[in-house]
């Protein structure tokens, strides 16, 4: 049986979960949040975790975005092989989403044209990923990323005999650079493996993943464990300003990758957190 | 030990001077706004030998591009945005009697060098609290270039705009001083 879906319920997906994302914080950075006032010991690492819980309530409460940086929109959707759509173009539907969501929501249009930097003034187009699954329902991810936390984002592409020390040291080497700059606490997506494109992507995707879940590979969520340990020795803590919660969470992904190759990208994500998901 | 200090603008070379690193600063008075775009057209304009949009002696800039007003409000969103990017111009501004920089994030050693030359702080917001900021603005209007959106030249008023000295004049960096004393490796 093949199962029909207007795009019309799609760009009504996108555009509710570009506000809900960008105005409600989820349950699994607060929770972080609490859990971080607990152990930190910075007095001004603690001021600032209040900080982000209260403004957290005051967008919450009052519908206003947590941050003005309401990100590009990167739209993750799976759409089942038995699944027809109808009713016009998937990709334009999405754009149609952002465009609906970010200008009903008062969300920042930060879309520009790279040479010219002139804004498209509707935060379109949309990064999307598609994907086809079995089965016969669409899963779509909102994910507003900010540009603060993905300027401080890198791509190695390690020689394979740097092992699994270079590739923590590499890590801890992007949040260590980083400092300030990309709002700590910060959670540190990973992709380790595929080829140069696939792991920036496999480090993104890697985020989608709410906080607090273990990773389903065991090996993965040792490693995982392990650099976050290393990462919270560096000091920079909450806005960089000294202290013990510089992440709130490692997740990596791996792909199998060349026999020549080790890539190893590090996708830094603000504790802005924002990601909604929805199965039509 | 930190302290806390209220501030009105504009500053003087000696209400800067007294600040230190770690000091909690509440701002109150008018900053401007002006990000990347912002800052290229304001030293375009030096460049021309032409005047700047407002007067930026004993001013405070504001790196920040705000989420638009909803029905009611003054602003929308309204925290720091990363100040690195705005390095290339701050020293031309606080040559010429800018006083004060808010943001966030690292700053360059030619920057951090005129503020320690020409009296100027960097001032950090937290970032990522834009909701919990835009309670402090109260007034806002757009001076300069409307056509950039977010990243028009504003004058905001603000009241008691939170805010930490992260570099003072006598070349105090907190960002350092903090991980040094949580660095454990």
């Amino acid at each position: 049986m093949i199962r029909e879906l207007h795009v019309q319920k799609i760009t009504e997906a996108v555009r509710q979960m570009c506000i809900e994302a960008n105005q409600n914080l989820g349950e699994d950075v607060l929770n972080c949040f609490h859990q971080a006032l607990q152990t930190e010991i910075s007095p001004v690492g603690k001021e600032i975790l209040e900080q982000l819980i209260e403004n957290a309530r005051i967008a919450r409460e009052e519908q206003v975005p947590i941050c003005q940086d309401t990100g590009l929109a990167v739209v993750f959707l799976e759409i089942g092989q038995d699944l027809h759509l109808t009713g016009g173009d998937l990709k334009e539907a999405v754009h149609q989403g952002v465009r609906e969501g970010y200008g009903e929501g008062y969300l920042r249009k930060s879309c520009l044209d790279p040479l010219s930097r002139i804004n498209t003034k509707d935060n379109t187009p949309a990064i999307i990923y598609i994907d086809i699954v079995p089965g016969d329902q669409a899963k779509v991810w909102v994910v507003p990323k900010g540009g603060g936390s993905e300027n401080m984002s890198r791509i190695f592409m390690l020689p394979p005999s740097a092992g699994l020390a270079g590739i923590k040291d590499r890590i801890v080497e992007t949040v260590k650079e980083a400092g300030p700059n990309p709002c700590p606490p910060t959670i540190i997506g990973v992709g380790i493996g595929g080829n140069f494109e696939q792991s920036a992507l496999q480090a993104k995707m890697s985020l989608l993943r709410p906080l607090g879940t273990p990773n389903p590979d065991s090996e993965l969520d040792h490693l995982e464990k392990e650099i976050l340990g290393l990462v919270n020795k560096l000091g920079i803590g909450p806005q960089g300003l000294g202290g013990l919660t510089t992440s709130l969470a490692v997740h990596i992904r791996k792909l199998p990758c060349h026999i020549a190759s080790l890539p190893v990208a590090v996708n830094v994500q603000c504790h802005a957190s924002r990601h909604k998901e929805r199965v039509l | 030990m930190s302290n806390i200090v209220h501030l009105t603008t504009p500053l003087t070379d000696e209400m800067v001077s007294s600040l230190r690193i770690g000091d909690k600063v509440f701002l109150n008075g008018v900053v401007f706004t002006a990000r990347d775009a912002a800052h290229k057209r304001l030293i375009d304009l030096l460049d021309a030998g032409k005047d700047l949009p407002f007067e930026i002696k004993g001013q405070i800039i504001y790196y920040v591009g705000p989420s638009p007003a909803k029905p009611g409000r003054v602003i929308g969103a309204a925290g720091p945005t990363t100040s690195y990017r705005m390095d290339p111009y701050a020293p031309r501004l606080i040559e010429l009697g800018l006083k004060g920089m808010i943001g966030k994030g690292k700053r360059a050693p030619a920057v951090k060098e005129a503020m320690v030359k020409h009296k100027a702080v960097y001032l950090g917001a937290t970032g990522g609290a834009g909701a919990l900021i835009a309670q402090t603005i109260k007034a806002v209007e757009v001076i300069a270039y409307e056509e950039l959106g977010a990243e028009a030249i504003r004058r905001m008023v603000v009241e008691n705009f939170p805010a930490v000295v992260i570099n003072d004049t006598a070349g105090g960096d907190l960002y350092e001083e903090g991980i040094n004393k949580y660095r454990q490796s």
